[in-house]
């Protein structure tokens, strides 16, 4: 059921291979700065696309001029923020049939950063809404369904924290991921709905002509915006991976100390066997789990 | 299970059957402890009239409010019947006798579903009076109504029942449950009012769609608590 969770720590660093590896001393590898480094290469490249060679709105019908940089970043977050979710809806569904950690700390890790993300999604529109509208929230269908996206997936992130034994944590909190993210498209349409009944949209109306430069600007940031969830993916996985092998190795450090209790002659064999990780750490953790 | 003489295990006849099983079980604590009756029914009555303290003697406000009010107070008194039917769950170790018993998770989900949507009917029963007597606002469209309640009923009391048993057990579940649940139930709340909003307008014609919403809503949700409740029952 869960292969890695028993094996003492230190066998198991750097036991697996590729960009998911668990590494013995932090979050980093050659394969993670290099793919870092093409990420912020890109963001700066980004930034002088989007700040200075762009040019700035005058085409549409009501000329938001510089002001529609924003754009640029806040549709790239929102996009970010709706792949972060569907993957942990697919990881979710992965555990629930695979029963495999790994899916549940790939899910764990992608709700953090879309969390993330939804913020920035938030907090660019609102300001994108002072800009367009002149107030700082707008109950515009988009942004009022990803502020209920924003709160549903804290709850998600809540229930984690309020879970100890990890297998029910995972079974619970995979149900959760795949429950709210069915729950996205029926929170779309019904704010769309309600909000439909009242008066148009009033997002449309101010959406800018996108083209040339402007287009380009907003596809790279799009793309550029996923890479960087990926970056931070890869760091998130590991430190949450690492911290279950913290867990399972405390409990295993713990039950070799009471063993040892039990039959003072065999301690040096049993402390043998478990020194590969910082005594101080483990039993801290020990103590928690 | 040869001296069992009910429907063959597995089957839709038996899911029903250990439904009705779990659904008796949880009336008949209800019928005897009357928690519900005793003190979320007067909870609920106490919510309708706070909105009349904070927004206005004036029944004109209250009158036109009054389809959300009546959905938001049917929304807080859920919670409250949800933390009931299941902390009796989580006490005493019943969860793992309802999983030890044999019965199908499937079965127990539409059974804690139906006990949890008979409570909110005859809330809604007396909600529907409170506002009509309290609020100054005459019903009308009684087709719509009960379809919008039936509808969200059904709605409310299946994705309360995941996330019920999800919450179930932990600490902090009094806190977690709402937060939880109230995102989630936002659909039904919007589509619940908007329908009742046009029974009460007598223009019936535009809360239909919002009782096809509300409707795929329940149905969906059923669903996945059918399949859903294997996994959260089994624990580790």
């Amino acid at each position: 059921m869960r292969p890695h969770l028993d094996t003492p720590a230190g066998t198991d660093a750097g036991g697996s291979t590729g960009l998911f590896r668990l590494h013995p001393d932090g979050t980093a590898s050659r394969g993670s700065r290099t793919y870092g480094l093409v990420v912020l290469a890109g963001v700066i490249l980004f930034l002088l696309v989007a700040l200075v060679f762009s040019p700035a709105d005058t085409g549409s019908e009501n000329q938001m001029g510089d002001m529609v940089r924003i754009m640029y970043v806040h549709v790239p977050v929102a996009v970010a923020c709706y792949v972060a979710f569907l993957v942990t809806a697919i990881t979710s569904i992965a555990y629930l049939w695979k029963r495999t950690e790994g899916w549940d700390v790939l899910a764990v890790a992608s709700a953090e950063i879309g969390v993330v993300f939804t913020f920035l999604t938030l907090a660019t529109g609102s300001i994108w809404g002072h800009i367009a509208w002149g107030t700082w929230w707008e109950w515009d269908a988009r942004l009022t369904s990803t502020l209920v996206l924003f709160i549903m997936y804290l709850g998600y992130l809540a229930l984690r924290g309020a879970i100890l034994d990890p297998v029910v944590r995972a079974k619970r909190a995979a149900i959760l991921g795949v429950v709210a993210f069915v729950n996205v498209p029926i929170v779309h349409y019904s704010v769309t709905w309600w909000r439909g009944l009242h008066q148009d949209a009033t997002v449309s109306k101010v959406d800018p002509s996108i083209d040339g430069l402007k287009l380009f600007a907003l596809m790279f940031g799009m793309v550029l915006a996923v890479a960087l969830y990926g970056w931070l993916m890869i760091h998130r996985f590991r430190l949450h991976y690492a911290a279950a092998r913290l867990e399972a190795s405390g409990l295993d450090r713990a039950l070799a100390e009471r063993r040892a209790e039990a039959r003072p002659d065999a301690v040096t064999a049993d402390a043998a066997s478990t020194d590969a990780v910082p005594t101080d750490a483990v039993t801290t953790e020990g103590t928690l789990s | 299970m040869a001296e069992h003489p009910g429907p063959r295990p597995g089957s839709l006849g038996a899911l029903l059957a250990d439904a009705r099983l779990v659904a008796a079980k949880d009336l008949r604590l209800e019928w005897r402890s009357r928690v519900i009756l005793s003190q979320v029914l007067p909870f609920a009555v106490l919510v309708l009239i706070l909105f009349a303290f904070a927004l206005d003697p004036d029944r004109r406000i209250l009158g036109q409010a009054t389809p959300g009010l009546y959905w938001l107070a049917v929304l807080f008194s859920t919670l409250l019947a949800l933390q009931r039917s299941f902390t009796v769950e989580a006490e005493n170790g019943v969860t793992d006798s309802l999983r030890m018993s044999g019965l199908d998770p499937g079965g127990v989900f539409l059974g804690k579903t139906a006990g949890i949507a008979l409570h909110l009917v005859a809330l809604q029963l007396v909600l529907l009076a409170g506002v009509t007597v309290f609020y100054g606002t005459t019903p009308h469209g009684p087709l719509l109504l009960l379809a919008a309640g039936a509808t969200a009923t059904l709605g409310l009391a299946a994705i309360g029942s995941i996330l019920g048993v999800m919450a179930a057990g932990l600490k902090v579940r009094d806190s977690l449950l709402p937060l939880l649940m109230l995102p989630m139930v936002a659909p039904v709340l919007i589509g619940a009012s908007q329908a009742f909003t046009a029974a009460y307008d007598r223009d019936p014609g535009a809360g239909w769609r919002w009782i096809a919403m509300l409707g795929v809503f329940g149905c969906l949700y059923t669903a996945i608590g059918i399949v859903a409740f294997e996994p959260l029952l089994e624990e580790t």
